[in-house]
């Protein structure tokens, strides 16, 4: 099972809080994922309206460990201080570093995601930051003090899946001791297998469950998805070949 | 005193980010604070004092991603 920063986990899913149809269904979507960590936000509260105190009662029930965002964040101060202000609301170090450098991919700023990770890891935060799956941009980041690594699957709510297999695999044969997450980008419960089987520690997805029609039945959809691809990468593979290999004895065939 | 509260104009008689909170009804809110972009610790809010043109702002747990 996964460890971050000395924490062990006990699920390979990480579920976003985001986008649900009400709170009971996001609750329900926890409980049948089994989802051992939630991605929370901050933003601004408005008038006298107390929808954090709602949202942090509910997010306390829900019984796992909290990875706030900085989602929205194009700059690197402004993820600074929002992942400060997040480390006070929700009383952890771990923040989910994102610096967002396109607005129509959402692709991070890998220049200040570095930037931004070098200063918090000097703060004393844990930062999972969501990167891209480009090798040098990932040895940077380990340099500044990241201990996991969290690249994009896909662009965020695309649902399109691994989009670099070849670059995810390379990533992984890389760093084969560091905590891997595919944040980001995946769409079906096959997906998230996929990036197990490859050997990933564990995904993060969010929209893929909330927007679906029966967003718990598909929270227990990828639950069971990322079991069989930690089974299927822990009993070691086949290896593929191009041509036909018959599986049945040729010997003993009856001469008809 | 004008100063932006999240985005919008508020006039305040608010001499500090403390006393902002308090007349905004957030003084014991679970909220973190920020003016001019820079975070300001809850320990820091009664220290913290304003000024005119200030951007304040204030930001609860939420949903996200």
């Amino acid at each position: 099972m996964p460890n971050f920063y000395g924490t062990e986990i006990a699920s390979r899913l990480m579920l976003g809080t985001a986008q649900y149809p009400s709170p009971a269904i996001l609750a329900e979507a926890f409980r049948r994922s089994g989802a051992g960590i939630a991605t929370v936000s901050v933003r601004r509260e408005a008038g006298g309206e107390r929808a954090g105190e709602a949202f942090w009662a509910l997010v306390q029930e829900l019984g796992v460990a909290l990875l706030p965002n900085t989602a929205g964040c194009h700059s690197v101060r402004e993820a600074v201080t929002t992942a400060q202000m997040a480390r006070e609301l929700f009383d952890t170090r771990w923040i989910k570093l994102e610096v967002i450098g396109h607005a129509d991919t959402l692709q991070p700023d890998p220049f200040g995601l570095v930037e931004a990770a070098r200063i918090l890891v000097g703060e004393g935060f844990e930062v999972f930051p969501y990167c891209t799956e480009d090798l040098v941009l990932c040895e940077r980041l380990v340099e500044a003090g990241c201990r996991v690594l969290m690249p994009w699957g896909a662009p965020i709510g695309t649902g399109l899946g691994l989009n670099n297999i070849y670059g995810l695999r390379s990533l992984r044969a890389h760093f084969p001791e560091l905590p891997l997450v595919i944040d980001a980008g995946l769409g079906l419960p096959s997906q998230a297998a996929q990036a197990i089987e490859m050997g990933y520690d564990a995904v993060l997805l969010n929209t893929a469950v909330a927007r679906a029609g029966d967003p718990a039945m598909m929270a227990e959809g990828f639950a069971r998805a990322v079991e069989a691809g930690a089974l299927a990468h822990a009993a070691d593979p086949m290896e593929p070949r191009d041509m036909a290999a018959p599986s049945t004895p040729v010997l003993g065939k009856a001469f008809l | 005193m004008k100063i932006t509260v999240n985005g919008e104009a508020v006039e305040t008689a608010a001499g500090t980010l403390a006393a902002l909170l308090e007349e905004l009804g957030q003084g014991e809110a679970r909220v973190a604070t920020a003016v001019n972009e820079d975070f300001v610790p809850m320990g820091a809010r009664e220290a913290r004092t304003l000024a005119p043109g200030d951007r304040v702002e204030i930001v609860s747990p939420r949903q996200g991603g």
